[in-house]
C-alpha cells in the first residue's frame, strides 16, 4: 500500500423529502458540514470526487458538472464515480486511491441523491440491459426477494423463523434511527408490525424495505503527513476491499456470494484482521433489505454458512452484542443511495473516533463499512480505525 | 421536454419529463439467439476451454475471455432456482403486479435465465407457495405470435 489515509472530517445532511433545496444546495449543506468538521475550508482541498446513481434518478447527465460551485471543485482535479447502490464505498475508495497514491494530501469526497425528484424503480431499470434482463431485473425489491429466497432455501431454514430474524432487524433499525439526527424514516414499529406490513415483493414486505431519501454526505480524506501537519485525532483506513461480478444475474451464486466474501477478504488481509466477529467492534452493513444483511454477516465471516440468523436471534448484532450492527439506523432507514455508502463510511469514521452522539457504541475502535451495488452485483468494505 | 411549475410550500417545483429514443445493436450472436425463438429453439454457445454452455449465446465467455462460437441448444425445460412474487408498481413495468419471476437453470446450460413464471394464480400469495418451488421443474411456453425477443417466451409454467 502507498501512504496511509485517514477520514479527517464528515457532513451529513438530514435526510427524506428535501423539496427545501435544490441538489446543489443538497451537497453545499454536506460539504460545509464537513470543512466544519475538519476546520478546513475548500481552498485546502487539492482533488474532488463525486458521484450519485445513474443521472435518470435525477434527470440531469454528469451531475457532478451541476454540483461543481457546491463542492468548491472549480480549477481542480474532479472525478466522477458511480457504481450504483455501491455508489458511495466506491466513492470513499476512490478517495483513497487519490491519497494513497501519493498525489493528493487532502481530497474531498462527495456522494448525493434526490430521490424524491424522480422515479427510482424506473431508473433502476435502466440499469439492467435492455435485450434480456430489463424486464425482469427491474425494481430493487425483486432482485433481492429472488436472493434472499435462494438463501433461506439452500439451508433449509424455516421461512417464519428467517422472516422473525428480518423483523427484529428491521424493528432495531427503526429504533435506532431516532438517535440518528440524520436519518430519514423514524417510525415505532414492533416486530408484528413487520410481518404484517403489506408484502412488496413476496416474503419481503414494506417494513422490510429501506426509503428512496433525498440526501448528501461529505468526506475529507487526508495522507498520513497532512494528519501530523493538522495534529488531528483521525480515523484510519486501515483496509479497502472490493470486487464485482459477471453481467448477467443468472451466472453467479448470490448466495455463497464471491463479490462479497472477497471484498471483505481483501479488506481483512490489508487490515490484518484474521477473526472479524472479535476484532471489530462496530460494522455499518449495508442494508436496503432485512433478509439481505443476515446473508452479508455470513459472506463478511462474522458467522458459518446458513447460521445468520442466530446472530440475530442471541443478540449478536444488537446493541450491546458483541458485534452491533447499523447502530446509525442503516440504509433500511436512509437511503439516498449516491451517498449511502459514504454515510456508512463516515458512520464508522464517527464510531471509531467517538463523534457518534447519541448512538455511540461505547469504546468502538475498529469499524467496518460497506456496500452493496450494480444489478445485486458490486460489494465494497472498508476497514476503518482509530489506530494505523 | 415539457415543463411546467407548480408552486410548493418550502420552494417551487419545476416539473420536467425526459424520453429518449434508443436504436440498440444487438450484434449477431443475439440476433441469431433470437431468431432461433422463431422456431421454439433456446440456444447457448459452449466455451472450448471452460465447456460452460453460457445462455443467453454470446461472443465471449465471461470468465475465459475466449471466442465462443459453438452453437449448442438447451433443453426447453429445467430447475428453478429460486423465485419471487412482485407487488410493486414501477415506470416501464412489463405487466401489471402481482406477477412471478424466476430464474430458470435450464437443462443443458451453465447460466440461469430470469424469465416469467406462469401458468399458476397469482391472486394469493400463500396459493403461489404450494405451486411454485424452489428445485421445482418448469417449462417453456412460447407465444403463438413470436416476432425474435426475450418475451416470445411467454413464461415457464411448473410442470411436477
Amino acid at each position: 500500500m502507498g501512504q496511509a489515509v485517514a477520514i479527517i472530517g464528515t457532513g451529513q445532511t438530514e435526510c427524506g423529502k428535501r423539496t427545501d433545496v435544490s441538489y446543489p444546495e443538497l451537497i453545499y449543506e454536506a460539504v460545509g458540514r464537513a470543512f466544519e468538521d475538519s476546520g478546513l475550508s475548500p481552498e485546502d482541498i487539492e482533488a474532488v470526487v463525486s458521484g450519485s446513481m445513474p443521472p435518470a434518478m435525477e434527470g440531469v447527465a454528469n451531475p457532478h458538472l451541476y454540483w461543481v460551485d457546491a463542492m468548491g471543485a472549480a480549477g481542480k482535479p474532479l472525478i466522477r464515480t458511480a457504481t450504483c447502490g455501491s455508489t458511495g464505498m466506491s466513492l470513499a475508495h476512490t478517495g483513497f486511491y487519490h491519497v494513497a497514491s501519493g498525489l493528493f494530501d487532502l481530497v474531498l469526497v462527495v456522494g448525493a441523491e434526490k430521490m424524491y425528484e424522480g422515479d427510482p424503480q424506473g431508473t433502476m431499470a435502466t440499469v439492467a440491459e435492455p435485450f434480456f434482463q430489463r424486464p425482469f431485473l427491474a425494481g430493487a425489491p425483486g432482485i433481492f426477494s429472488l436472493q434472499s429466497n435462494e438463501w433461506a432455501h439452500r439451508y433449509g431454514l424455516e421461512e417464519e423463523r428467517v422472516r422473525m430474524a428480518a423483523a427484529q432487524l428491521s424493528v432495531r433499525n427503526h429504533t435506532d434511527a431516532f438517535l440518528n439526527p440524520y436519518a430519514h424514516i423514524k417510525v415505532k414499529i414492533t416486530v408484528e408490525d413487520v410481518v404484517k406490513s403489506r408484502v412488496i415483493a413476496y416474503p419481503v414486505r414494506i417494513l422490510d424495505v429501506c426509503p428512496g431519501s433525498d440526501g448528501a454526505c461529505a468526506m475529507i480524506m487526508a495522507s498520513e503527513r497532512m494528519v501530523k501537519k493538522l495534529g488531528v485525532k483521525p480515523a484510519w483506513i486501515r483496509g479497502v476491499g472490493y470486487s464485482g461480478e459477471e453481467a448477467f444475474f443468472g451466472e453467479g451464486d448470490k448466495v455463497v456470494w464471491q463479490s462479497a466474501i472477497l471484498a471483505a477478504k481483501r479488506a481483512y488481509k490489508q487490515a490484518g484482521i484474521t477473526n472479524p466477529r472479535n476484532e471489530l467492534d462496530v460494522a455499518e452493513v449495508y442494508n436496503p433489505f432485512t433478509f439481505q444483511e443476515m446473508l452479508f454477516y455470513e459472506c463478511f465471516g462474522f458467522c458459518d454458512f446458513g447460521h445468520g440468523c442466530e446472530l440475530v436471534e442471541n443478540g449478536v448484532v444488537m446493541k450491546g452484542g458483541d458485534l452491533p450492527c447499523d447502530p446509525s439506523g442503516g440504509t433500511l432507514c436512509t437511503n439516498p443511495i449516491g451517498a449511502t455508502g459514504l454515510q456508512r463510511t463516515a458512520e464508522a469514521a464517527l464510531q471509531v473516533t467517538n463523534k457518534a452522539g447519541d448512538h455511540q457504541i461505547p469504546g468502538a475502535n475498529t469499524g467496518l463499512a460497506h456496500a452493496m451495488g450494480g444489478l445485486d452485483q458490486f460489494n465494497g468494505v472498508m476497514i476503518i480505525s482509530n489506530s494505523l | 421536454m415539457i415543463m411546467g411549475a407548480v408552486m410548493s410550500e418550502e420552494s417551487r417545483i419545476l416539473e420536467g419529463y425526459v424520453s429518449l429514443p434508443y436504436k440498440w445493436s444487438m450484434g449477431a450472436t443475439t440476433t441469431r439467439f433470437f431468431e432461433e425463438f422463431k422456431n421454439k429453439r433456446i440456444m447457448g454457445t459452449k466455451c472450448k476451454k471452460c465447456n460452460r454452455v453460457l445462455l443467453p449465446a454470446r461472443k465471449f465467455c465471461s470468465h475465459c475471455f475466449e471466442e465462443t462460437d459453438q452453437w449448442v441448444e438447451v433443453s426447453q425445460e429445467g430447475k428453478l432456482r429460486t423465485w419471487v412474487t412482485v407487488n410493486f408498481s414501477y415506470e416501464g413495468q412489463p405487466k401489471e403486479p402481482p406477477y412471478v419471476l424466476g430464474i430458470i437453470d435450464l437443462d443443458g446450460a451453465d447460466v440461469g435465465l430470469p424469465h416469467f413464471v406462469g401458468g399458476i394464480p397469482t391472486d394469493d400469495f400463500d396459493e403461489i407457495a404450494k405451486k411454485v418451488r424452489i428445485g421445482g421443474r418448469v417449462k417453456a411456453v412460447w407465444n403463438e405470435n413470436r416476432t425474435g425477443n426475450i418475451l416470445d417466451i411467454d413464461y415457464f409454467k411448473p410442470v411436477d
